[in-house]
């Protein structure tokens, strides 16, 4: 059976922190960095990458549009 | 562009599903994190993009957070003075009848200062889009009473709670436009979670595609948040907006129209 | 549809709406207030959207009014609204995003007497509002003030034409008293509507050039003040270039009347009464009220023996009239309030009681 595996790329130097995407991960693929970025917040990143699915949805919720999505079967 | 990206081999343009819409400029954008100004700019870019409207769209900014919304998204723009949005926006789509015509307002541009001019543009039946973000409060100016503003929620205004029997009671005026004959289709929406930003944009495009066919004004209410003017975490404003702005302002579809003629 | 130059008799408020018809004006937006009501009630029957296509529209204020014409105009099209001096001053907030927005416009004041509601009878109370700002911040209307029907009239494409070259409000000051007021007019023939559209103008973005933005905004103290500049800028230059003004009788004059609007009328009779009795006085009428004929007055100044600024107000041009002259010679103002028509009997009395002596 096809497995469908996604990816997200955090463009973390716009990130503002705000966790609404994690929060909104139905896989618990996205975690905040104990780093913070230089506008000093602790950005998003997809610290479980295996878990994501690409359904998008921290896309989606992002305010500020960091997040892109991609998505295969494989 | 500094960017953390997850697994390397799917990361190819033939796998992308969703993308920052280039209708957004590169501006940051000026909104406190997880305020839900920023998706709500987004969504009524994506339309802008997906229907093509690029060329069409002309844009009213508020006299609010949203006050710079013309840095953030790519069309042609004009900004209001606090709460006139409505009649601007009826100028312009009576001059440019071809145009696809906007505003973008808070509840304090939109229900305190500017309640006439909305309530007429929309008894008017002007054949614009109003899209009203409510955060029950006065963001820009850093939390004061808005007349949205629950009975009982603090703010700066309000630091005893809003005592309705001085202050008035929260202002449904969605609810009020809804009944008057000039407007077309008023919905109320969220943008905190995918599904509900799904909705909002479902209903912007049936905006759209109604100010299309003229049949009048279109309200589009997103009861959102304001972590800042609310003291509270992105997450802990969106998760209070659910269990006490929604049942004060429910979700859901005011007035609907019968569904689009299908092509 | 051609209409020719034609004679007509009308009233000022008729001959406004027939010339910005004629002016080939997109839209007027306005809001019922007497001595004026006449301009959006000749509009709405004339029913140009058939024929010139231009939009009429009854709004629900004076303030919604003029947010329509800010709309408007920053879509680059010929945009005006009328109003008298309480709507007017409702206007004020508008009226300073569209002159901080530097977009075109014409509004029209025919005002009445107040402070407050005061009175629906003519007076040339609103000179301060108009001329020093009436709304908030550093700015400036073109202010032309009509004497006649005919000028009613004529100054609705003058207006245009300086509110698209400067990109700058202009305001026709007018009174009850020329506003209601029937005169023989000629109207000039049928403008089309222009098609130009100027490159500022927010009409849809098209891939060739970048997004227009019509605001008054700017957070960086840097860039304001260097708009602020831009605008004094731009004052100067119509102080230069567009001061208009009429003289009567000024050549042999001993003293001088200094009067706009319907006491410029009055003054044209009491300089002729003044002179029966053998008193040189001449008349100057300021027809551009901002920029103020200053140069011309302080010319006069060295020639005459005294002024007298005759507005039907507490005395509010007069203190332009008194910078002008810079002391050279006495300046005294004359006039009635409350809605009254000074007569010319009573300013030719005024002069000799101020300034002849006697
Ligand atoms: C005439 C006028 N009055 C008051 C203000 C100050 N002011 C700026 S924004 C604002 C309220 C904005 O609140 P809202 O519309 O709810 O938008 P938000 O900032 O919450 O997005 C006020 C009162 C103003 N700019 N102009
Ligand atoms: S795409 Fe879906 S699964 Fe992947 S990180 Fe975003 S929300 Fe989580
Ligand atoms: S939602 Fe966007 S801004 Fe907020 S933490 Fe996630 S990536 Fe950052
Ligand atoms: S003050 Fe409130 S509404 Fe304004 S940007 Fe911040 S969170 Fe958003």
């Amino acid at each position: 059976m096809a497995k469908i595996r996604g990816s997200i790329v955090v463009n973390i130097e716009k990130c503002k922190g705000c966790e609404v995407c994690m929060v909104t991960c139905p896989t618990g693929t996205i975690a905040m960095a104990k780093e913070v970025n230089g506008k000093g917040y602790n950005y998003a990143f997809p610290a479980n990458p295996d878990l994501c699915i690409g359904c998008a949805n921290c896309a989606m919720v992002c305010p500020d549009g960091v997040i892109t999505v991609y998505k295969t079967k494989i | 562009m500094v960017e953390f990206s997850g697994i390397k081999e799917i990361i190819k343009p033939e796998n992308l599903v969703y993308k920052k819409t280039n209708i957004m400029t590169e501006n940051t954008l000026s909104y406190c994190p997880g305020c839900g100004h920023g998706t709500a700019h987004r969504i009524i870019a994506e339309i802008i993009g997906e229907e093509g409207l690029q060329s069409e769209a002309i844009g009213v900014s508020p006299v609010g957070c949203s006050v710079f919304m013309y840095n953030y998204i790519d069309i042609d723009w004009q900004e209001a003075a606090h709460g006139r949005a409505p009649a601007v926006a009826t100028a312009i789509k009576r001059l440019l009848p071809g145009k696809f015509v906007f505003t973008y307002q808070g509840d304090g541009d939109l229900a305190a200062i500017g309640t006439a001019e909305t309530i007429h543009a929309c008894n008017r039946g002007e054949n614009i889009l109003i899209i009203f973000i409510n955060n029950g409060i006065y963001g820009m100016t850093g939390g004061q009473m808005a007349p949205t503003t629950l009975p009982g929620m603090k703010s700066s205004t309000s630091p005893y709670g809003r005592d309705v029997k001085t202050m008035g009671f929260p202002l449904k005026i969605t609810d009020i436009v809804a009944t008057l004959p000039g407007s077309y289709y008023v919905t109320r929406q969220s943008v905190h979670t995918a599904a509900n930003v799904k909705k909002t944009k479902k209903a912007i495009r049936k905006a759209v595609q109604y100010q299309k066919l003229n049949k009048g004004t279109c309200l589009v209410e997103i009861v959102s948040n304001c972590p800042s003017g609310w003291k509270m975490t992105p997450v802990q404003s969106n998760k209070w907006m659910e269990e006490n702005m929604f049942p004060y302002y429910p979700l859901g579809d005011l007035k609907t129209p019968e569904e689009l003629p299908t092509k | 549809m051609v209409m020719e130059k034609e004679l007509r008799l009308m009233k000022g408020n008729e001959a406004v709406a027939e010339a910005a018809i004629r002016a080939g004006v997109d839209g007027y937006f306005g809001y019922p207030i007497t001595p004026q009501t006449e301009i959006i009630e000749y509009l709405m029957e004339a029913n140009p959207s058939k024929t010139t296509g231009m939009v009429v529209l009854q709004a629900e204020s004076e303030i919604a009014a003029i947010n329509m014409v800010y709309g408007g105009a920053a879509c680059g099209k010929k945009v005006m609204t009328s109003s008298s001096s309480p709507g007017i001053s409702l206007k004020q907030e508008g009226i300073t995003y569209i002159a901080g927005a530097e977009l075109p416009c014409l509004i029209v004041n025919v005002v009445r007497g107040g402070p407050g509601l005061g009175t629906i009878q003519p007076a040339q109370s609103d000179y301060f509002q108009a001329t020093k700002g009436g709304g908030h911040g550093d700015y400036h209307l073109i202010v032309l003030a009509p004497a006649s029907v005919q000028e009613m009239a004529d100054f609705v494409d003058l207006s245009f034409e300086l509110a698209f070259k400067y990109r700058n409000p202009v305001m026709m000051l007018s009174d009850g008293a020329i506003g209601q007021m029937m005169e023989k007019v000629y109207l000039s023939p049928q403008k089309e509507r222009s098609k130009i559209v100027p490159d500022w103008a927010t009409t849809g973005k098209p891939a060739t050039r970048e997004r227009n933005i019509i605001t008054s905004l700017d957070l960086d103290p840097d860039r304001q003040e260097m708009f602020n500049r831009k605008l004094v800028a731009k004052y100067n230059e119509i102080r230069e270039k567009e001061v208009r003004f009429e003289e009567f009788q000024c050549e042999d004059a001993e003293y001088l009347l200094v009067a706009y609007g319907t006491s410029a009328r009055v003054c044209q009779k009491s300089v002729q009464i003044a002179r029966e009795q053998g008193i040189k006085v001449g008349l100057l009428r300021p027809i551009t009220l901002f920029p103020f004929p200053t140069k011309r007055i302080s010319n006069l100044a060295a020639k005459v023996k005294g002024m007298l600024s005759v507005e039907m107000s507490a005395g509010q041009m007069v203190e332009d009239v008194l910078l002008s002259v810079n002391g050279k010679v006495p300046v005294y103002h004359f006039g009635r309030m409350g809605g009254i028509v000074t007569t010319p009997e009573e300013v030719v009395e005024s002069l000799k009681s101020k300034l002849i002596g006697g």
